[in-house]
């Protein structure tokens, strides 16, 4: 059974009772979509409850309206929250489609091998799996301890995972969202300032005269309040500057779009850095006042002039420098946005440094139209026990090699999961919830070599997602729409708290995360970490710890909590920085002390091959990673991505638009579907954009298999980030193949 | 009273937002549309090339090649020019789709023709369309043009814009702000 284990199980046991369930749920839809137009009489017997958005990490507050018979029809956003101003964004307005979704996982399963030999899910109660998982979890901690399993993680379900594995004695959790995607940028601000960015970016846009993207493609990334504040800069006759391969929405309503040649943004940032102390453009009082090394930083930047930059960028030097004296004229009402996905070259959280250096040359950070410091009200956490202290942790595998990883990395995890991985910290079993590991993380070969070391691999989904398919459990979940989770009480402008309850019972045999959470706990023996009867009594607890209470909450969604605290440094305002000089450090002392570069270098990275282009991946406005191709809503909008060729490279290869292509990349892998050729004059033509998140090959999602290329499997070429671990992603290339390509079958096991 | 609409391609990210609001809002079946996103890439890579977007639906005519089509009296105007289709007069003889300049009628899989109605039952209540009401930039405007205080009152007035399909004479009122 050991060598293939992890057969990848296309096709399951989960026919008979899925489909009679699956049928019954599809009548209901037909039955809502046939009703013909509700008249305004029936909507005023529609009730509502409240919610905020899990399709995205935006976390929208929004109001969930059912009709009579208790039917979801429809989503809208609470008017009163900061992340959705009333307004869900076409994922969240969509978000009903992930209920409805027929695919979804309808029963627990458990591998087993039939009596043929063959691999298949079996359908089993929830009793079953919880008895499974916990007979094998209590195996892994007696053979080798607690802290040999790993825990991966996104969004709300996370949390009562984490509190699960704290109890049973380990902390060895990581997110994608950290080394796969926003972890540079913390580092790189964290250095700065000494405070990361957090989410939503405090970014003041609303109040901005200046907004500086480096391909950050926002509108294609559809942060919805974000989308909202450059709506109302565009009406302030704010300026906008992209720098971006491809004419993305926000360049092409930019002021200036500056066309990069892809990895080469570190060469902008420091030309621009250049421009603004050497024809003194930069905020000398605030410099002054709040920042360390200065002429350190003069003196490093002295010889990296726009024609320099223009050399490597293939920009304009004149470009250059006239973006640099317009951002200077609108300071310090002018931000470089930090972006979010920044995993990109390796030398990630230094271009992020970068960015942050140039924020604080504009005098940006703490100032109006800049960046405001975000207020938060925190929700105290339900009291229990304290956690046992486990004799490792992820910190002990990681800091010595990446030592400003803040949190748990992936990468390091899986390195860890890996067969020849010192056995006094291998990892032997994995728990997943809300992540498509493998979509989410580059490296495959890798993945599945860490799979078959695993004695046990839970997933726990609403979506029957790749990463299902290599599960020895699979847990459905219920969906955002069904569920209690812990209140949303992030930083913002103002503190608010958000609340989330289920607007109407689960749908098959699906569990919220929080009830798999206690009911595995309760089986581990872990009976004192949940002394509760369920979340109902844990957030009315919280709520009233705020001054409100569930039944307040029910009613109003959202909170809002006078912190009375700044948003904004105050003229003149002394103020410490959490950095070893307490001042912005321009120059790193940290990084200084622990051997990095204290001050941001140009670095050249890999160019593409003859007959490769560079691979640049992004977002769809309608689209959340991987995750929502299947929403039937949201498939509806859009349904399989393109390759975005430039008209002059697609002549060379006869490629027109719709030419259905195969992509190859630099190591010799080829993608598995094929999709059509999108010739666009918005894109370089030494470059290929991909949207990411499609050409799932899982049949079990019958909307979104075969439909377009996965982008994942072509990233191998991975450059980490020496400082905080993160996967630099965009050093791949790729070239078309015009004709079917033969595919080796499944991957190795 | 005249009910018109006003569409930012300045502020339009594309989003479809307004296409699954309008789903929502409308019970359109999945896989059908009564607004939808047009793309519209202008000039060369890299010095002129300029794109923006559009959310289009029916242009709710003033002169309704369609209405008059119409064998049935199925396709109608109403109060504030809100073009609408009676589905149970309507026969899906589709004349008033291949009279329509816009594209914006689609036979219903339940046999008659549909097509955007302003969302007039919300309209009734004072509110806003669904998609107005959803779109994240406010690109959507709505309102009534014989009231000179109205959002599209003002925002055409203060903006320069143009129509779709002038030359066809069915004076439209979708208007796109430049």
């Amino acid at each position: 059974m050991k060598t293939t284990r992890r057969e990848f199980i296309k096709i399951s046991g989960m026919t008979a009772a899925g489909a009679a369930i699956a049928g019954t749920v599809l009548g209901q839809v037909q039955k809502a979509t046939t009703a013909g137009n509700e008249s305004a009489e029936d909507e005023h017997e529609w009730t509502r409850t409240p919610t905020y958005c899990e399709i995205c990490f935006w976390k929208c507050a929004g109001w969930v309206y059912k009709n009579k018979e208790g039917q979801i029809k429809k989503i809208i956003g609470n008017v009163n929250d900061h992340h959705a101003r009333g307004k869900l964004c076409p994922r969240g307005t969509g978000g009903i489609g992930s209920y409805y979704d027929e695919d979804r996982l309808k029963k627990p399963l458990i591998r087993k091998v039939n009596e043929e030999g063959k691999q298949e899910f079996v359908e089993v109660e929830w009793d079953e799996a919880i008895d499974f998982i916990a007979k094998k979890m209590k195996g892994i901690k007696k053979k080798y301890g607690p802290e040999h399993m790993a825990l991966f993680i996104h969004g709300a379900p996370g949390k009562h995972f984490e509190h699960l594995f704290a109890a049973f004695g380990n902390e060895n959790h990581a997110e994608p969202a950290y080394a796969q995607c926003a972890g540079p940028r913390e580092a790189g601000f964290f250095a700065t300032y000494g405070v990361g960015v957090g989410s939503p970016e405090p970014a003041d846009m609303q109040n901005s005269k200046c907004i500086i993207f480096i391909g950050n493609h926002i509108g294609e990334n559809m942060h919805n309040s974000f989308v909202q504040e450059v709506s109302l800069a565009i009406d302030n006759g704010a300026k906008i500057i992209v720098a971006d391969p491809r004419l993305s929405t926000i360049a092409a309503k930019a002021t200036h779009w500056l066309p990069i040649k892809p990895a080469t943004d570190m060469a902008l940032l420091l030309a621009w850095m250049h421009v603004l102390i050497y024809d003194n453009l930069y905020d000398k009082e605030y410099i002054d006042r709040y920042a360390f090394g200065f002429d350190q930083l003069k003196d490093h930047v002295k010889n990296f002039t726009p024609e320099w930059a223009s050399g490597i960028t293939t920009l304009d030097p004149e470009l250059i420098r006239k973006s640099a004296y317009e951002m200077a004229a609108a300071a310090p009402a002018a931000v470089i946005h930090p972006g979010r996905h920044t995993t990109w070259y390796g030398d990630d959280t230094q271009r992020l440094r970068a960015i942050a250096i140039i924020n604080a040359l504009l005098g940006a950070w703490g100032r109006r139209g800049g960046m405001y410091i975000g207020v938060r009200k925190k929700v105290p956490k339900f009291p229990t026990i304290k956690y046992p202290h486990p004799h490792w942790s992820w910190k002990d595998i990681t800091k010595d090699k990446y030592k400003n990883a803040a949190v748990g990395i992936t990468n390091v995890l899986l390195d860890a999961s890996l067969p020849d991985y010192p056995k006094e910290h291998q990892i032997k079993g994995w728990f997943i919830a809300g992540t498509s590991f493998i979509n989410s993380i580059p490296d495959r070969k890798k993945i599945f070599k860490a799979m078959e070391n695993q004695e046990l691999i839970v997933v726990v989904d609403t979506m029957p997602m790749e990463m299902t398919g290599y599960a020895d459990v699979v847990l459905p979940e219920t969906t955002y729409l069904e569920r209690y989770d812990y209140a949303r009480d992030g930083k913002n402008r103002v503190a608010q708290v958000a609340f989330r309850m289920p607007a109407t019972e689960p749908l098959y045999d699906s569990k919220p995360a929080w009830w798999i959470a206690r009911k595995l706990g309760m089986k581990l023996g872990l009976n004192n970490y949940f002394p509760w009867r369920d979340m109902e009594e844990v957030l009315d607890w919280q709520f009233k710890q705020i001054g409100s209470s569930l039944e307040e909450m029910k009613q109003i969604g959202v909170k809002t909590v006078d912190s009375g605290e700044d948003i904004y440094l105050r003229e003149g305002e002394d103020f410490e920085f959490n950095t070893n000089t307490g001042k912005i450090e321009l120059y790193s002392t940290d990084f200084a002390e622990k051997g990095y570069n204290p001050l941001p270098t140009y670095t050249k990275h890999e160019e593409a091959p003859p007959g490769y282009y560079y691979f640049v991946y992004g977002r769809a406005p309608m689209h959340t990673f991987g995750r929502t191709q299947n929403n039937p809503n949201l498939n509806d909008l859009m349904d399989t991505n393109t390759v975005w060729i430039n008209p002059k490279t697609a002549k060379l290869w006869g490629i027109e638009n719709g030419t259905e292509i195969w992509l190859q990349n630099q190591d010799g892998i080829i993608s598995e579907f094929s999709t059509k050729a999108r010739v666009t004059e918005r894109i370089r033509p030494d470059s290929v954009y991909l949207v990411h998140g499609f050409g799932h090959n899982r049949n079990l999602l019958k909307k979104a298999f075969g439909k377009g290329i996965n982008d994942v499997p072509l990233i191998t070429n991975i450059k980490v980030d020496p400082i905080m671990g993160g996967t630099g992603m965009r050093n791949n290339f790729v070239t078309f193949l015009l004709e079917k390509p033969i595919l080796k079958e499944e991957v190795e096991s | 009273m005249r009910y018109a609409m006003a569409m930012d391609t300045r502020k339009c990210v594309g989003c479809g937002d307004c296409v699954v609001a309008c789903q929502t809002e409308n019970d359109v079946p999945i896989g059908y549309c009564r607004d939808w996103i047009v793309e519209a890439v202008q000039g060369t890579y890299p010095d002129t090339v300029q794109m923006h977007f559009k959310s289009e639906r029916c242009n709710h005519c003033d002169n309704t090649p369609c209405v008059r089509t119409c064998p049935t009296g199925a396709s109608h105007v109403i109060e504030g020019g809100i073009v609408k289709v009676t589905p149970n007069e309507c026969i899906g003889c589709g004349a008033c789709i291949v009279s329509c300049p816009y594209n914006a009628r689609f036979v219903h899989p339940e046999g008659y023709i549909d097509k955007c109605t302003f969302c007039d039952h919300r309209v009734a209540l004072g509110q806003d369309t669904a998609c107005v009401a959803v779109c994240p930039t406010d690109a959507l405007i709505f309102g009534d043009l014989d009231d000179a205080k109205s959002p599209v009152s003002i925002a055409l007035k203060n903006n320069e814009w143009y129509v779709l399909a002038p030359e066809a004479g069915t004076k439209p009122q979708l208007y796109f702000l430049k």
